[in-house]
């Protein structure tokens, strides 16, 4: 396929630090190939701001690959832009026309602070993942092979597809509520579905759940948004199973 | 939210089937029987109990809903420039407050306008009245019906001339002789012509309530209504099973569709009562 040229203007949101307000500003950016990914064009356009003496827009990047889960970026009105099953590193010039206004922004959520520009705090995640998003075992050097305990195929299969989040934050971006229900779903359901994360189950999902509320994330009202844009395509089943391990450890647990 | 959301539409179902009896059960018949089933509803004990629990449903729902709402707008504080939430999820299910809310001023137009004259209101209720050919003069009474389906003459609660009434109504629905302070029995209230007067029927010559002039708003107003409650439950229902934790592959397509056949179905049942009570004035 023969790459074609665009320009584009940008509306980016600028932000110097956490404190400054920030505000929408307006560039345009010509020569913008179709072959090259939406980072790549912010790339770009920060070299020009750079040549013409200016500050770079600081946005959040590392694997470009779409697994790091470090790209974030509302675009458009939508999280990781245009398209659905995409990170924003894999968001290519190709879903956008010649003369096209593309809006960038950063997540926005009480609970992802802007540091810079387009750069959020993520560190929620960390802490709600930190309050229970493990399973405790012994790593003496004895440890048992995780393949000797059988594991019916469907819950391997689930737990996986539940394994797949990579904590972007694109859920809590998109959904109305900036609810986290779906990052949280996830990671409670991927030791719920195995054995070797029932033992702690309980505590993990009050834990978690506290956390996550702690940290000022919305509550779902299953508008759905989260799982049509979440590029790793985890289902809201986990939103579900999630309010299912709560309800039975809210009722039933003794610590 | 989900527990009384779906305690809330089992409700709406009774409601329904309640309300159906204006439309199925024509004439004198309909009357009797919609009064009699009032009656029932406001006096039974297991009744008594359920409706507390249904005020509590609609008050939890209402609050927590509120409460909900407010937690999840401080959750982003500052909004998108450019936001596009059509691309992921459906209109009712982003409105669920400001649906909520409607209906919920629906429901206290509604209370004011039928519970709150049933139960508390200083203007009595009309009550139950038959007209009945007297079979030897052939000339027409008008007598109320008791509880024990004793009939007692309108006109005893009257007063002829210098003669006082013979009997008069206590406590809006007990009718007394007033010489020997002695019960002769208990009338019904007369819901039956209160609706049928609220939406445009001409009850005024039995002497009971008068039609209401604005009866096409009233009909209009509840129609709408219920297209608000439509949207509300087409997310609503099917969004309880989730928060309870009921998603199963071999369900969610069942409940989704259980759900917007409720959604259409329930509605529109509520308002073609209104509708063909206002045609057949």
């Amino acid at each position: 396929m023969a790459s074609k040229f665009i320009n584009i203007t940008l509306k980016i949101w600028r932000q110097k630090n956490s404190q400054a307000k920030g505000s929408m500003e307006t560039y345009k950016l010509d020569h913008v190939s179709t072959d090259s990914s939406f980072l790549e064009m912010l790339d770009q356009l920060n070299e020009q701001l750079i040549n013409e003496r200016k500050e770079p827009i600081a946005f959040d990047h590392d694997c470009r690959e779409g697994i790091c889960g470090m790209c974030s970026l509302y675009i458009n009105g939508r999280a990781h832009g245009p398209d659905t099953g995409i990170t924003t590193c894999q968001l290519h010039m190709r879903m956008f026309k010649d003369g096209d206004t593309i809006y960038v922004e950063p997540w926005r959520s009480a609970a992802f602070p802007v540091i810079k520009d387009l750069v959020v705090d993520r560190s929620a995640f960390d802490r709600i993942q930190q309050a229970g998003g493990f399973v405790s075992v012994n790593t003496s050097g004895r440890t048992i092979d995780a393949n000797s305990i059988p594991v019916p195929k469907t819950d391997a299969d689930k737990a996986f597809e539940a394994a797949a989040c990579i904590g972007c934050g694109a859920c809590v971006a998109t959904c109305k509520n900036g609810s986290a229900m779906l990052f949280v779903g996830a990671k409670v359901s991927q030791y719920a579905l195995l054995p070797q994360g029932k033992v702690e189950a309980k505590n993990r999902v009050l834990n978690m759940v506290r956390q996550m509320d702690e940290e000022g994330f919305g509550n779902c009202t299953n508008t759905g948004a989260c799982e049509i844009e979440c590029p790793k395509g985890i289902s809201l089943e986990n939103i579900a199973r999630m309010n299912r391990e709560f309800l039975t450890a809210a009722l039933s647990n003794e610590d | 939210m989900a527990l009384t959301g779906l305690f809330l539409c089992l409700f709406l179902v009774g409601h329904l089937l309640g309300n159906l009896q204006l439309i199925f059960i024509t004439g004198e018949e309909g009357k009797r029987a919609f009064n009699e089933y009032a009656y029932f509803m406001t006096h039974n004990p297991f009744v008594k109990v359920l409706s507390y629990v249904t005020y509590l449903s609609i008050l939890f729902h209402a609050i927590d809903g509120f409460l909900l709402t407010i937690k999840n707008k401080k959750a982003r504080p500052v909004p998108y420039a450019y936001n596009n939430p059509g691309a992921n999820s459906s209109m009712p299910s982003r409105y669920m407050a400001l649906l909520g809310s409607l209906i919920l001023i629906f429901i206290v137009t509604h209370m004011a306008n039928f519970w709150w004259k049933m139960k508390f209101s200083s203007d009595p209720m009309p009550l139950h009245q038959v007209v009945v050919a007297n079979p030897q003069s052939g000339a027409e009474e008008t007598f109320y019906i008791t509880h024990t389906g004793d009939y007692v003459p309108t006109s005893a609660f009257v007063g002829e001339g210098e003669m006082p009434a013979a009997m008069e109504v206590r406590n809006g629905t007990e009718f007394y002789l007033k010489e020997v302070n002695l019960k002769r029995g208990e009338g019904y209230k007369d819901l039956h012509s209160v609706v049928l007067s609220f939406f445009g029927h001409d009850k005024s010559k039995d002497g009971v309530p008068e039609k209401n002039e604005m009866a096409l708003f009233a009909v209009l107003f509840y129609v709408i209504a219920m297209m608000v409650l439509a949207f509300h439950l087409w997310h609503g229902f099917a969004s309880a099973f989730q928060s309870l934790g009921l998603n199963h592959k071999a369900y969610n397509k069942m409940i989704k569709m259980a759900g917007q056949a409720f959604a259409i179905i329930v509605p529109a049942l509520f308002a073609i009562i209104p509708i063909l009570l206002f045609m057949n004035k």
